[in-house]
């Protein structure tokens, strides 16, 4: 077998990944950083970010404001002293992307500008445009060619991370365009796989974005944090889950119910008022507001559509010129997606699965429990995320911990042997399991499809934005019972050159365990708390559950769950007060 | 969904076929569906063995674009009824090396991308600490066309210089040396210039426009291409008239 060494490996090439491969270099140039991501790094799905990134700098916000919005918005599960060192780089690393060029959105004397957002007290959210993400990511991407220590492994599927002495030394890889099968060995790596959205039927996600880090991690022995936190977005497009960003909001948007009514008045979040209110109606948090639209619909006001009920978002108040310079990828996409032009016609939306509070278990360095095994963005859990992550947090979250990681990891590297030699026996075996049970798989009959689909559909059952005991159990049945049928996976494609069919069946079996992961740890949580609604459960119980969930994974496959205590610092749990 | 429609698809396994072949699927749709969608159902429901690339589903990864019925095409940003006269071709982008199927080989394409430096050239940096650069609304506005591409590449499919000769630095990589050659904070023009202006393929582009017609970005490549001409043009021009130093 083939094998090729570096001193830090990253897994994904999306904002966090790249970000900490810069961190690397910049760190040592001596170390070689490499970027094995199953898709060439702009294909990444930071790329579709639309609202923009935090970061207190305007004369009349403060760290100490934005540390406060996080943590009530996370309804107190996040761990305060990484919320206060975000907020405290998060200006720094917004600055330092745009040394880097990032076209961020301007005020007429040359500043960067800030926009309003959900949850947020002040304006302090960085944009460029609505395409935020997209921009930062190239940013990223270009600025990342540079560095000569980065090598990339573009469209390389990792299966395995390698485990030996107690410590990470690096992974399995297939490269997509040849087949090939190898070990690339690495003194410490990070995972920056992203989220997991496509575990559920109706997401904004990309179809890359299966949880392949989590899972990674899970099977090595690491824990997933708070998996049962997911974040309902309150507005997509129907059928395609097209995300309609927060800031069409920021700028003006109402959402309306079937009589054209802010219905958001009646669910504890303020009163209506022309412009837009920090911390009020349509500017509330993610998660009341997608709990909102529940209520609304079982109040017969929402109205019924091809794809399911949804709201109305209107934007023709604010004008064509308005909504062509602060949100023109938001007319774009109505345009070509939903054949609506937003000045002069409402949007449909409703709710539809965005992020994933939880993730692999990190400190604030990114460190997880597995010596040199570190994890940023999406697919890690610090967590300044908790119950219920606000819009325009994660963005500058990839930035903040992708670099904290990247100067960790290649710390680490630094003082760190050269892999050990029965490191390739494990490699061996891997590449055995590959061949044995998919590429020379004989003679399957479930389709990939089917089971994704059945997958999808109980944990929209069990896992949505309202949940209750026995629905969990029912979910949590379905995915073992999925899991076994697993097995007896159809495989049509014999080829090893790009093997699509094979990388989507590696990517279900990814989705599978987080999906296990996500109604097992919800099963325990009887509580409602952010993003976590138990009817049966309906109040915040602080007493037993101001914790983190630890998910692990036993030899025998079952879980196991432990509870870690929210770190606090300043700001003792209250209650979330939105609208006034 | 009553309504059906032929895809002619095509097919290259390396290992199997020594040529290209067409292989026709039907498939039912609705009003909502794009190409992609019709492929994706393809891939689930009839024939695994499809590869194509695909990822956001909404005109901003740049992963899925290929031929349709002869144009470069986002197949995720092209609805199925605007095709349903008769069978619709699908082909992998024109111009690239197919790896297979509809997966066309992109490595030269990344490697234009670094040969034009795309990133900010200074001679000094500023530290952090002291915020940002300034810039303009109005100094935002010169570059930001040119920082919209999303690399999708249906320009190099489209681009009549680079069918005829692969060495071509082509459109999108062009611009993006030009989004930087226009970005108030940057100085690093003179140094991309050598990039650029080695191969002689700038100079065969006689300004069709092609590039610049399918963009689905209207990040307008040649325009990018017709500036950086006269940049070119005036550099060449004043490095005959300066003065020169001894050796």
């Amino acid at each position: 077998m083939d094998v090729s060494s570096h001193d830090v490996l990253l897994v994904g090439g999306g904002g966090a990944g790249l970000r900490a491969a810069i961190a690397v270099a910049e760190f040592n140039p001596k170390l070689s950083v490499a970027v094995v991501s199953k898709v060439y790094p702009m294909r990444s799905h930071t790329v579709s970010a639309e609202g923009g990134a935090a970061g207190a700098v305007a004369s009349d916000d403060s760290l100490d404001e934005h540390a406060y919005d996080t943590i009530s918005g996370a309804d107190w599960l996040c761990d305060q002293d990484a919320v206060e060192l975000f907020v405290d780089e998060a200006p720094k690393e917004l600055t330092q992307l745009e040394h880097w060029g990032c076209p961020w959105s301007r005020t007429p004397d040359g500043r960067v500008a800030v926009r309003p957002f959900g949850g947020m007290k002040n304006k302090r959210t960085w944009f460029a445009a609505d395409k935020t993400g997209f921009h930062m990511l190239h940013t990223l991407f270009q600025t990342s060619l540079r560095y000569d220590p980065i090598v990339r492994y573009d469209e390389w599927f990792v299966t395995k991370l390698l485990i030996d002495d107690g410590r990470v030394q690096g992974v399995v890889a297939l490269e997509l365009m040849s087949g090939k099968i190898q070990a690339i060995t690495a003194k410490s790596v990070i995972l920056c796989t992203g989220g997991c959205g496509k575990v559920f039927p109706f997401t904004t996600n990309a179809n890359i974005k299966n949880g392949d880090g989590m899972a990674l991690a899970l099977r090595a022995g690491a824990p997933l944090k708070d998996m049962e936190f997911i974040q309902y977005h309150p507005t997509g497009l129907p059928f395609t889950g097209i995300l309609i960003t927060e800031a069409a909001r920021a700028e003006g948007g109402f959402l309306v119910n079937k009589d054209e009514y802010r219905y958001l008045q009646d669910y504890d979040l303020g009163k209506p008022e022309p412009e837009p209110v920090l911390r009020s109606m349509e500017l509330g948090p993610r998660d009341r507001l997608s709990q909102a639209f529940i209520k609304e619909q079982e109040k017969g006001r929402t109205i019924e559509g091809p794809y399911g009920h949804v709201v109305n978002l209107d934007l023709r108040h604010l004008g064509e010129k308005k909504i062509n310079a602060r949100i023109p990828f938001v007319r774009e996409l109505c345009l070509k997606y939903q054949n609506i032009d937003p000045v002069r016609e409402m949007i449909p939306v409703r709710p539809v699965v965005h992020y994933v509070m939880g993730g692999v278990h990190t400190d604030k360095q990114g460190a997880t429990p597995i010596e040199g095994l570190f994890a940023a963005g999406e697919v890690a859990c610090v967590s300044i995320n908790g119950a219920n992550r606000l819009g325009s947090n994660s963005l500058t979250e990839l930035l903040v911990f992708g670099a904290r990681a990247g100067q960790a990891a290649a710390s680490f590297a630094s003082e760190q042997k050269e892999p050990s030699s029965s490191l390739m026996a494990q490699a061996n075996d891997e590449r055995r399991r590959l061949e044995e049970q998919y590429l020379r798989k004989t003679g399957g009959t479930e389709r990939i499809a089917t089971i994704r689909e059945e997958m999808q559909a109980t944990m929209e059952e069990g896992a949505g934005i309202y949940r209750n005991g026995p629905a969990l159990q029912k979910s949590t049945n379905t995915i073992l019972e999925l899991q076994d049928r697993f097995r007896n996976i159809l495989i049509e494609d014999d080829s090893r050159t790009f093997n699509t069919e094979l990388t989507s069946a590696l990517e279900l079996a990814y989705m599978l365990d987080v999906a296990a992961s996500i109604v097992q740890s919800g099963l325990k949580r009887t509580e409602s708390r952010g993003a976590h609604q138990r009817t049966d459960f309906p109040n915040r119980d602080d007493d037993n559950f101001l914790a983190h969930s630890l998910l692990y994974r036993n030899e025998d496959g079952s879980a196991r769950i432990e509870y870690l205590p929210v770190t606090i610092t300043r700001w003792p749990p209250a209650e979330r007060v939105y609208g006034k | 969904m009553t309504k059906k429609v032929l895809l002619h698809v095509t097919r290259y396994r390396p290992e199997q076929e020594a040529e290209p072949t067409i292989q026709e699927y039907e498939v039912p749709f609705t009003d909502d569906w794009v190409l992609l969608d019709a492929l994706n159902y393809v891939k689930d429901k009839i024939d695994g063995s499809l590869s194509y690339r695909w990822s956001c589903r909404m005109g901003i990864c740049g992963s899925c674009g290929m031929m349709v019925n002869g144009e470069p095409k986002l197949t995720c940003a092209t609805f199925v009824s605007d095709y349903t006269s008769g069978p619709i071709r699908i082909e992998p982008l024109r111009y690239f090396p197919i790896i297979r199927d509809l997966t066309v080989e992109m490595t030269d394409f990344m490697e234009k991308l670094k040969n034009v430096k795309p990133w900010i050239i200074r001679e000094d940096e500023k530290p952090i600490s002291e915020g940002e650069y300034l810039q303009s609304p109005e100094e935002l506005d010169q570059y930001k066309q040119f920082s919209m591409c999303i690399n999708c590449m249906l320009c190099y499919s489209a681009c009549p210089v680079y069918g005829l000769d692969s060495a071509f630095t082509g459109p999108a990589a062009i611009a993006l040396a030009q989004r930087y050659n226009m970005d108030s904070r940057d100085q690093g023009s003179r140094e991309r210039l050598g990039a650029l202006s080695d191969h002689e393929g700038i100079w065969g582009c006689t300004f069709v426009g092609e590039c610049t017609k399918v963009c689905p970005k209207k990040v307008d490549p040649a325009g990018a291409i017709q500036q950086y001409k006269v940049t070119a043009t005036m550099d060449w021009f004043k490095s005959l008239i300066m003065p020169r130093g001894a050796d």
